[in-house]
């Protein structure tokens, strides 16, 4: 070997040296739930210290209950920023659809499947109009559910003709969600609470080991290079908005279990509720990266801040003042790892 | 290595037009079994836009495809694809996040035997890993050696290479590379160059599309000479010098029909 070539070999030696800090930003790269999950452990560590209630089996599944909605919607929201777009009428879509199903129910007398199926073909029809002016009319996601985000809600209120639809004019049916299942003494998870881990196990076993999955990170990640690669760009795109149709309108189901009632004056949040959630876990605005997991560790993150503030006895804008840092923090780490040089 | 004279990719007075700009004027084009036939000529010379036909990514408005001397007609990439020519773009068309196992097998993944494949729809990520692995050695990049690892973090030579091992993997006749060197540097390139080489060593037809010419007359068999969507002249490296190729790539000279070789070399 010549002197020369002893140099180069050095130098690669040290480029691939890394400092504890790139090292962590490596780690972060491969797994960017990680710093979510990170986060979570700490923040249960502090509200233990803020309230000797905080960590008790009984708050513990009241903010499993309250996590319940936002992490359903945000299944979907993920699923659609990981293909690097964004759904702000998600919410509006899941009111739509419970005011869909609890209006034909009690007011039209449809028996209880019928609504409730009705309701669900709505929604996933609302997800498929959002996938249909974005893949066709070639509209960008924020345009188009910014303008369907109005649409709905309107839609909701001339429809519901602003009448909350209570618990007592409802089948049981529709509040089913909304029971609880004793696990241990006082440790009680709703119905609901199931769904939604069941929803993210589907969707992280699709994602994770089906082509359909690799083509939704594949999409997000560069569309240009998975169009030459030969993926159905547009095909993967309205499925994704469909889906995530289909799981809003199963979220409205939640809601009127959770809630007890139908309001169409509820919900108005939602979007960017569960925006942030996405973001909280590690999901990257600019699609391509994350894991749908993630989320639901975002979801608790916010109800685990919202309820371990009150529990604190912190005032209401404080709480949505440290959500608002979270965020900012949270993006910031995003764009940190996305310089990893691994 | 035996070459049958009649030519594995053939088109015929292709044209193609973008309104009132007219990208190729009746092109003609054929590539022989196991050459490399370089593609040169100007900007706006309608290489990019011929490439594009016999790819799939364009419909011609006229003229006509033969394949192994049976008519083709592409109307999407996947036409192409099926019929056995793959395509290198000069953009990488690689996932950044994706591992080279799933950008190899991008848009063609594999799935599980058995029910797992069938119901669950599962994909055979470990084959495809094994296989990407082998796919890589094949092309002489054994130098790579983690298939998980995400492509964002290879070079671009390295990025370059997996593109070009997709294409040697799934292309059963025909590859066509549109300027694999050019956002590359001079030791990626001539990586990337030994590749082309390797190709045509297993017995596959190349279309390389380059405006190095010096790169061009280190590895092509032939050179095919666009100009103002024309097919001007096919020379070899061997008949004619680099001067002259540019010579006739702007217009300053032409090639008498005797003196070209249209045929396939031996």
């Amino acid at each position: 070997m010549s002197k020369e070539n002893t140099a180069i070999d050095a130098a690669e030696t040290f480029k691939d040296r890394a400092t504890t800090k790139q090292k962590v930003q490596t780690t972060l790269h491969n797994y960017p739930w990680l710093s979510s999950a990170a986060v979570l452990i700490a923040a249960v560590f502090v509200f233990n210290f803020g309230n000797e209630n905080f960590l008790t089996t009984n708050n513990l599944s009241l903010i499993l209950q309250q996590t319940a909605v936002i992490g359903a919607i945000a299944a979907g929201q993920t699923l659609i920023i990981l293909t690097a777009g964004i759904d702000l009428s998600c919410g509006a879509i899941a009111i739509f659809a419970s005011m869909v199903m609890a209006k034909t129910a009690f007011v039209n007398g449809w028996p209880g499947w019928a609504a409730f199926l009705l309701g669900i073909a709505v929604g996933t029809g609302a997800g498929a109009f959002n996938g249909w002016l974005i893949t066709k009319v070639d509209l960008p996601p924020f345009i188009v559910t910014l303008g369907t985000f109005n649409v709905f809600s309107a839609l909701t209120l001339f429809y519901a003709t602003g009448r909350t639809i209570m618990d007592k004019e409802l089948s049981p049916m529709f509040l089913y969600l909304g029971e609880p299942i004793t696990l241990f003494s006082n440790f009680r998870i709703t119905y609901g609470v199931l769904l939604v881990i069941f929803m993210y196990i589907i969707l992280a076993f699709a994602l994770r080991y089906t082509a359909w999955g690799r083509h939704v990170y594949a999409v997000g990640d560069d569309i240009e290079a998975a169009r030459l690669a030969g993926i159905q760009v547009k095909r993967v795109l309205m499925s994704v908005y469909v889906s995530a149709g289909f799981i809003f309108a199963i979220t409205s189901w939640i809601i009127i279990g959770r809630v007890g009632a139908a309001s169409p004056n509820s919900g108005s949040n939602l979007n960017l509720d569960s925006i942030t959630a996405v973001v909280i876990g590690g999901t990257s605005l600019f699609g391509g990266r994350g894991a749908i997991f993630g989320s639901l560790i975002g979801a608790v993150i916010v109800g685990v801040f919202r309820n371990g503030l009150t529990l604190a006895g912190v005032d209401l804008y404080y709480q949505t003042f440290a959500v608002g840092l979270l965020i900012i923090t949270a993006v910031s780490i995003d764009q940190w790892i996305r310089k990893a040089r691994v | 290595m035996s070459k049958s004279k009649a030519p594995v990719l053939e088109a015929k007075n292709l044209v193609k037009t973008y309104g009132r700009v007219v990208a190729i004027d009746g092109s003609d084009l054929q590539l022989f079994s196991g050459e490399i036939l370089a593609v040169v000529g100007d900007n706006g010379a309608g290489k990019s836009t011929m490439i594009k036909c016999l790819s799939g990514a364009e419909l011609p408005d006229s003229g006509s495809m033969e394949l192994d001397g049976a008519p083709i007609t592409f109307r999407r990439q996947k036409d192409s694809r099926d019929a056995g020519i793959e395509t290198v773009y000069q953009t990488l068309a690689v996932s950044p996040a994706l591992d080279i196992a799933a950008n190899l097998y991008l848009g063609r993944e594999v799935r599980k035997k058995g029910v797992l494949g069938s119901i669950f729809r599962m994909l055979d990520n470990s084959g495809m890993k094994k296989s990407s692995k082998e796919h890589m050695t094949a092309l002489g990049i054994g130098t790579i050696q983690n298939m998980s690892q995400a492509v964002e973090t290879l070079s671009g030579g390295q990025r370059q290479a997996v593109s070009v091992a997709r294409a040697a993997a799934f292309g059963q006749k025909v590859i066509i590379l549109d300027e694999p060197t050019a956002a590359l540097g001079v030791k990626e390139s001539g990586q990337v160059l030994k590749m082309i080489l390797n190709l045509r060593e297993k017995g596959l037809s190349v279309i390389l599309i380059s405006h190095n010419m010096p790169q061009v007359f280190e590895v092509a068999d032939r050179i095919h000479i666009q100009r103002l969507g024309k097919r001007v002249a096919v020379v070899t490296p061997k008949s004619h010098t680099m001067n002259e190729v540019v010579a006739v790539m702007t217009g300053a000279s032409k090639v008498e029909i005797k003196d070209q070789t249209l045929g396939p070399i031996n």
